[in-house]
């Protein structure tokens, strides 16, 4: 599966080196190189179509890249599945979370790794102790679960995003990709989730934050890579950027520019 | 649920925390997808008590010989029946499939001078064949299971008419109990055990629900199925093997039809090209009596079990209470209809409680 390559000076935890994808005759990505070290938060900042979506199924093994390479520890990896990317260290929180709203909490915590009893192939699922972590987890999040046996369903959007990224994390991850946790939030619930980012950071994860809201990005990430039409048209480490930078580049840059003074110059004239 | 205490790394609930509310036995009773079943399993019970009164309809265990045998010829295919649409899919050929393993098991006794145990072996395997195809065509073409079971359904009628007429010259293969090992066989499958003749079928009916149960329950492979059929992006997403789950669940459902054949040839000695068309619907609908979502990912197999002792009981009341049997169809449609309404307010009401 993976080839021993140590030209990179000083390995990263997870290195992605000018990968890129297309789909027919579509360019997905092209040449995008993005790095993330334990205990670091690198966001990844794009609108709509910047590939966002095509970056985190390339980096989670969902897809396979058609150009460039990834490296884990320093070392190439390639990723047949997502099974090969977890089993690395690398969990992914999708947008959609990845969780069955009509199953119990502690169900879909431990979806796809099931804990058995006597480690036997057709053992039962050890609920006891599926039930006991998945609160106890959610507990270290902050969250008080009284009964594990709640569908998903009806958690609200905040809560669900604590139980996959308490999931995650349970799982050993060490490079933890979260794709746009704050989107479909409210302003306190978006801030609760930016709250369980820097827990993650601070237990000496890898967290790749994907967003396309600047002020969600800029008081976490320790580096900032902005994405369009799958190019990457920035790359800034944390304090090299300010704030309104980040807003003016994401809002479109000079593009920006030139509408406001075409709008500017129009008012009057109405 | 769980006993063990409050761990110490708990802390206390943060504000955010009040959509948490302690919800009530009577509440989470009801929250259960089987309990809807359950209770209309009872009325109809009940309602018989009271219109077929004179022949002892509660009381006489001849009568309950008589409807659980019905209820098992219902209730054993619809428990992997319910599985798959818990997973997320139909299977419109199990009805013919009933057939077509009989006729298949009858061709190797008689024409092909088999003897019965091995005969049944290739039946079922078989059935897995079907259940396989069925799979792997419904996982790799992505079209809609019902579409291609559909096609199965048809394909299936169309040789079981056509190949019966052609081997026997008539619409049915006779004679099965000449086979070597038949009575073996039968007093395993198809006999009948208590002075008030109970069928064998209607144990192999509990085991079955027990196992299926068990399954869905207990077993890295229920969660899987779950999760195949409530989200099943999300399942792959983070390593649940849908695809195969799927298959394993058309063979599952492909093998007990056949092992419904083997029985029905067994305890009837012969086989009518005609057999098990029609009884795809009956699964269907204990299955969602029994709670199982259409749109799966939630579904129960003991409130399956209690659909088909439901339907069973219709069946068989009807006759006993002396009405007309041809309402039975009108009385199936209306416990479909009703058990579907009932289902949905109680699956809103729990999850608005939570």
């Amino acid at each position: 599966m993976s080839e021993t390559a140590g030209t990179t000076n000083g390995t990263h935890l997870l290195e992605v080196e000018n990968v890129s994808k297309h789909f027919g005759n579509v360019v997905a990505l092209k040449d995008v190189s993005v790095h993330v070290d334990a205990g670091q938060v690198t966001c990844i900042l794009g609108d709509n179509g910047a590939g966002k979506s095509s970056f985190i199924k390339i980096v989670s093994g969902v897809h396979r890249q058609d150009g460039g390479r990834m490296l884990v520890d320093g070392e190439e990896v390639l990723f047949d599945s997502p099974r090969d990317a977890r089993a690395l260290g690398i969990a992914t929180v999708y947008q959609d979370l990845a969780m069955c709203p009509l199953m119990s909490i502690w169900r879909n915590f431990f979806l796809g790794e099931e804990p058995r009893r006597w480690n036997f192939p057709l053992g039962p699922i050890d609920q006891a102790f599926a039930k006991r972590t998945a609160r106890e987890q959610m507990a270290q999040m902050g969250i008080d679960v009284r009964d594990p046996e709640q569908p998903v369903g009806t958690l609200s959007g905040g809560e669900r995003q604590a139980v996959a990224i308490a999931r995650a994390i349970y799982f050993g991850a060490r490079v933890l990709i979260l794709d746009e946790p704050t989107s479909a939030l409210g302003v306190k619930q978006a801030g609760i989730v930016l709250r369980y980012i820097l827990q993650a950071k601070e237990r000496g994860v890898g967290v790749i934050f994907i967003t396309h809201n600047p002020h969600h990005a800029f008081p976490v990430g320790d580096h900032f890579i902005l994405l369009n039409r799958g190019r990457v048209i920035g790359d800034y480490a944390k304090g090299r950027v300010t704030r309104d930078e980040l807003v003016r580049q994401m809002a479109g840059g000079a593009e920006l520019d030139e509408l406001t003074h075409a709008l500017e110059t129009q008012t009057p004239g109405e | 649920m769980s006993a063990q205490p409050e761990t110490a790394t708990a802390t206390p609930p943060p504000p955010g925390d009040e959509r948490l509310v302690d919800i009530g036995l009577g509440k989470r009773l009801l929250g259960r997808p089987d309990i809807g079943a359950f209770l209309g399993a009872v009325a109809v019970f009940i309602g018989f008590s009271y219109f077929a009164s004179d022949v002892g309809w509660a009381t006489d265990p001849g009568i309950w010989a008589s409807w659980t045998d019905q209820a098992a010829q219902y209730g054993i295919v619809a428990v992997p029946v319910a599985l798959l649409m818990i997973g997320g899919e139909f299977d419109l050929s199990a009805g013919v499939m009933i057939g077509s393993s009989g006729l298949l098991l009858g061709y190797l006794a008689t024409n092909g001078n088999m003897n019965i145990w091995p005969a049944m072996a290739i039946v079922l395997l078989f059935g897995l064949t079907v259940g396989f195809l069925n799979g792997i065509t419904v996982v790799r073409t992505r079209l809609p299971s019902f579409i291609v079971t559909l096609a199965t359904f048809f394909i299936l009628q169309g040789i079981n008419a056509a190949l019966t007429l052609k081997l026997t010259g008539t619409t049915a293969i006779q004679d099965i109990d000449s086979a070597g090992g038949f009575d073996s066989a039968r007093r395993f499958l198809a006999s009948e055990f208590s002075r008030y003749d109970f069928k064998v079928k209607v144990l192999w009916w509990i085991g079955i629900t027990i196992v299926g149960a068990w399954l869905l329950a207990k077993s890295r492979f229920g969660n899987w199925i779950y999760a195949a059929g409530g989200d099943a992006v999300a399942a792959r997403n983070v390593g649940v093997p849908v695809a195969r789950t799927k298959v394993i669940l058309f063979m599952m459902t492909s093998a007990t039809a056949a092992l419904m054949g083997i029985i029905e040839a067994l305890e009837l000695r012969s086989m009518q090209s005609k057999e098990g068309i029609g009884l795809e619907f009956i699964f269907i609908i204990c299955a969602v009596v029994g709670g199982c979502l259409l749109t799966g990912g939630y579904g129960s197999v003991i409130g399956t079990f209690f659909g088909a002792a439901m339907l069973g009981m219709v069946q068989l009341g009807i006759v006993y209470a002396q009405w007309d049997s041809n309402w039975t169809f009108t009385f199936q449609g209306v416990i479909l209809f009703l058990a579907v309404m009932l289902n949905t307010l109680i699956r809103g009401r729990a999850q608005r409680a939570g």
